[in-house]
């Protein structure tokens, strides 16, 4: 076995043992709005609505970093989530938001929520359909 | 149904240049794999005429579809998808380009274009190589023509044209009348974060590296194909160099890009579309080093082959994650799901090369020459040899990272990105690049096949020396301020810092020290600088940012709360919201919100805030500019952000809105102007203070107003004292122009004042209407940062650039005219874009 095998074999496996040791916490789970609220303070990606029938709070004037507003998902969870930035600009318009965060008592304190950027609309058919259904025809 | 107004014409050339080009490919493939498996040369050179024939053909149908889907766009021919889609009439002409490969189609068929360039040159020069090599280019060919053809075949759509009629593509209701097309006013267009001239010159010159890959590979396959084992490095090694220079260019101007013009705060985000990108320059950089091993000793062969075929395999799987939708939520630039057919296209595209390719070298692998002998601890080639594997493996980390959607795809698991993505890459990348710091530091200084002697030692002990005194002045003088992560990191930060300043020194002394300054050979070790240089620029700026926008900084804020959870004080808050002409203390600057304007765009609006830096004892401002962040406000009161940059040599400091209201809320807002009449000197009250009138200006000139003395123009000048004792300018203007007389009023949001220039008595007084309002008029909400020594990354790069083209120069024995020439050229374009235009 010539020396430069052995560095390879001895690499691969560093590389290896690696991943898992660095790794081992480095990964979280999508979770719903209803096993979060189990689970509360563990680190969870949420896919979920805006809940449209109550308000989105942002007074940039009072507090730019604070947004709150209600989120539901799929299997009919519900909860408060309170985002300390600023207001995404796409948000009223998302129909879907991933947001990253741990659940308290009482909210969803999020850190990030992430919208898709606004070139994705473009290649919806659905969404051109309603633009071309909009124009004065 | 006849449909009134539409052209097409053009749509049906486009079409045909698009089967022309697709059935050329087909017939360069055949035409080059038979010749490259046939021994009889007559024979031979007859199926290299015809293979020639069929790409050339091939070339020339490309161009042609290209011709037409610009003539299309800038017809503004919106009955065509693609023109409605990405163009617009109000778009500038410098965007028709951008607007086509904003597109999948258009950005594959700029992908085509390449390859057909690169092809074009490869039938020039690439001798008796041409027939295995342009096999590979063109059974390319047939797959990128493939995703843009648009027939159908069995019920099934293959490749989505670039040529389809609106109508056909999208329902409603318009599209029963005849005269559809009188209610398409007008397009889609680029979108807005787009409009950018990186959108122009970035995909270019990524889809060139992109494209460039295939070569190393068509040669790789060349060697084995012909069974002239070694022989393909020799020609296949300057195009290497050349893709890593054009792709590693094309990468970091992505990271330029977003860091001028979008939001996301930074240069590099671990982002899976960005991570797509640099797994095959980091394959390809590995490559570049083992066929070098290769050349000057024989070693790493086998090495040499699967990286070669490995990078374009790599750059084929981004095509994949970065195109079928399959990254879904993890980034925020893929494109969105592309249609069954699309994938499956893509896949076959991935898995034929990736397949073939992979079989062919495991098949002959054993037939691939190795040195029996083995490598000397002392031997340049070995610690290259470690430098390469170190890489690839860093790279074969990314991609694993990267890969995660697709193993929920498979296995449908649910696996999320970690909670701090970044940090997740850094923490090891940055072992990665200690390691390469430290290699590239010392690797030239030994000599290929062994260095016996102390000679190493003694070289290098000076580099050494400067080295560890830089760091220990950086420790000292500019300390790393990146807590966040703990003591293990902040160490580990210092430790990649030291390799990198040493990388750079030893390379930049080796060239005087053991090159005694002879630039030709130097290729390199300037590469090597520059990318050493690049490393301490990324370690400087990302450990040392600074958001100055913390709202601690300013009263009006609340202060940043504690995180439920841990009970630790939050990340300071990063959003400070501005009122217009208050001033805020930001960092180490006053900053002051001033006045917004409207762009030449419709519906984009700029905002001048002005930045002080006051000396605390004596108050003179040391130092003062102006920053203007612009919004596009879009329809829903949807905006986008483009961030202004001050830069100095030593750090940038970057700004941009967070958010906005379209229209301050004072429509309903019911005061009246009181009218006092004025004297020069005379004082007027209102509820926070008072007003002197200084005089009255005739056609004034100023910052504001730019009048010229034939103009009939007076500006009231006046000073506002509010209770606060701060002082403020006012100056309403009164006009007479063609359409009569004309009032210019001017607001003091501080004061919630508006003044009117409401006329002129008999007695030499002036009319000056005042009104107060209850309400907070006007305000931005804006983060800013301060990236330190940003400038050293484009710097580095540049440099590494240049020495990539010194090096592929001179492995292809290109004259020193013409070395000079291109190292000229590219260096100054390079230069240009990364530091100077802005």
């Amino acid at each position: 076995m010539k020396r430069t095998h052995i560095i390879l074999l001895i690499a691969i496996a560093a590389m290896i043992v690696g991943l898992i040791v660095f790794s081992a916490g480095d990964f979280s789970t999508y979770d719903t709005i209803g096993s979060a609220q189990q689970n509360p303070g563990k680190f969870v990606h949420l896919i979920a609505k805006i809940d449209r029938s109550q308000p989105i709070e942002y007074d940039p004037v009072k507090n730019p970093n604070y947004l709150s507003f209600y989120a539901t998902d799929s299997l009919g969870g519900r909860t408060k989530v309170i985002f300390r930035n600023s207001k995404p600009t796409d948000l009223e318009k998302s129909e879907r938001i991933v947001m990253k965060g741990k659940m308290t008592s009482d909210h969803f304190e999020c850190n990030d929520i992430l919208l898709k950027c606004p070139s994705k609309y473009k290649d919806d058919k659905k969404e051109l359909e309603k633009t071309i259904s909009n124009l004065p025809g | 149904m006849h449909f009134e107004g539409e052209h097409l014409l053009p749509g049906q050339i486009g079409h045909f240049f698009v089967l022309l080009a697709f059935v050329a490919s087909i017939l360069s493939t055949i035409g080059y794999f038979t010749a490259s498996r046939t021994a009889d040369t007559l024979l031979k050179a007859s199926w290299i005429r015809f293979a020639r024939i069929s790409f050339r053909t091939q070339v020339f149908a490309v161009m042609g579809v290209f011709i037409t889907i610009f003539y299309i766009c800038s017809h503004h021919y919106f009955e065509y998808m693609y023109a409605y889609k990405h163009a617009s009439l109000e778009l500038e002409p410098k965007y028709l380009l951008a607007c086509i490969w904003e597109g999948q189609e258009g950005s594959f068929l700029l992908w085509t274009i390449w390859h057909s360039v690169l092809g074009m040159i490869l039938i020039r020069k690439s001798k008796d190589w041409e027939a295995p090599v342009m096999s590979v280019v063109s059974l390319a060919q047939f797959f990128l023509l493939m995703m843009i053809l648009g027939i159908y075949f069995f019920g099934e759509r293959i490749g989505s044209s670039p040529f389809t009629l609106t109508r056909n593509e999208i329902e409603g209701p318009i599209f029963s009348m005849p005269n559809y097309l009188t209610f398409i006013k007008d397009g889609i267009g680029l979108n807005v974060l787009l409009r950018n001239y990186w959108m122009v010159i970035h995909p270019p010159i990524l889809f060139l590296g992109f494209a460039s890959t295939i070569i190393p590979f068509s040669y790789a396959y060349a060697g084995i194909q012909t069974k002239r084992f070694g022989e393909w490095i020799q020609p296949a090694l300057p195009w290497a160099l050349i893709s890593a220079c054009v792709l590693g260019t094309g990468i970091m101007m992505g990271g330029k890009w977003a860091y001028e013009s979008l939001t996301f705060g930074g240069y590099w985000g671990w982002d899976p579309v960005e991570n797509a990108s640099l797994v095959p320059w980091l394959i390809l950089v590995a490559g570049m080093h083992t066929m070098v091993i290769y050349k000057a000793t024989g070693n790493s062969l086998r090495a040499s082959y699967l990286f070669a075929f490995l990078t374009f395999i790599f750059i084929l799987y981004s095509t994949f994650l970065t195109r079928t939708g399959i990254l879904g939520d993890t980034s925020v630039h893929a494109f969105t799901e592309a249609g069954n057919a699309m994938n499956i296209m893509i896949l076959s595209f991935v898995g034929v090369f990736t397949l073939s390719a992979l079989t062919l070298f495991l098949v002959h692998l054993k037939r691939i020459p190795t040195e029996l002998k083995e490598e000397r601890m002392d031997s340049r080639e070995f610690w290259m040899f470690i430098g390469s594997v170190v890489i690839f493996l860093g790279a074969m980390f990314i991609i694993a990272k990267t890969s995660v959607p697709v193993y929920n795809k498979i296995f449908g698991t649910k696996i999320a990105p970690a909670e701090d993505v970044e940090f997740s890459y850094n923490k090891l990348i940055i072992l990665v690049a200690i390691i390469i710091g430290l290699l590239s530091a010392v690797t030239q200084y030994f000599k290929y096949k062994g260095s016996p002697g102390t000679s190493i030692l003694k070289k290098i002990a000076l580099p050494t020396l400067i080295a560890a005194l830089i760091t220990a002045l950086l420790v000292i003088f500019y300390p790393i301020t990146y807590y966040r992560q703990g003591a293990g990191f902040l160490g580990a930060i210092y430790v990649a810092l030291f390799a990198a300043i040493y990388a750079l020194v030893s390379n930049a002394a080796y060239i005087f020290i053991v090159l005694h300054g002879k630039m030709k050979s130097a290729g390199a070790s300037v590469a090597h600088a520059g990318f050493a240089l690049l490393l301490v620029g990324i370690l400087l700026s990302s450990a040392n940012k600074k958001v100055i926008s913390n709202s601690g900084a300013n009263g009006i804020n609340l202060p940043a709360s504690k995180d439920p959870m841990t009970k630790k004080q939050d990340d300071p808050t990063e959003n400070l919201t501005l009122v217009r002409q208050v001033p805020a203390s930001m960092g180490p600057y006053e900053v002051t919100y001033l006045r917004d304007s409207a762009g030449k765009e419709k519906g984009r609006k700029f905002y001048q805030v002005q930045f002080e830096r006051k000396d605390p004892v004596t108050k003179n401002t040391l130092e003062h500019f102006n920053l203007w962040p612009d919004v596009y406000l879009m329809k829903d009161n949807n905006m986008s952000s483009n961030p202004d940059t001050k830069n100095y040599l030593n750090r940038d400091i970057f700004t941009y809105i967070s958010y906005v209201v379209s229209d301050a809320y004072n429509s309903t807002d019911t005061s009246r102007f009181i009218v006092h009449e004025m004297a020069t000197g005379d004082t007027a009250y209102y509820n926070n203070g008072y007003l002197v009138l200084n005089g009255v200006v005739k056609n004034p000139s100023n910052e504001k107003y730019h009048f010229k003395p034939t103009d009939a123009a007076l500006m009231a000048d006046i000073t506002l004292f509010g209770k606060d004792s701060m002082h403020y300018r006012a100056s309403p203007l009164l006009m007479v122009d063609s359409i009569g007389l004309n009032m210019v009023d001017d607001t003091v949001y501080a004061q919630n004042l508006y003044i009117k220039f409401a006329g002129v008595t008999d007695n030499r007084r002036i009319k000056l209407g005042i009104r107060q309002s209850d309400q907070i008029i006007d305000f931005i909400t804006l983060k800013a940062y301060i990236f330190p020594y940003i400038n050293l990354v484009w710097l580095g790069l540049v440099i590494m650039a240049i020495g990539l083209i010194m090096s592929a120069a001179r492995r292809a024995k290109l004259s020193s005219f013409y070395t000079r020439a291109v190292l000229v050229l590219a260096g100054a374009a390079i230069f240009y874009m990364f530091l100077l235009a802005n």
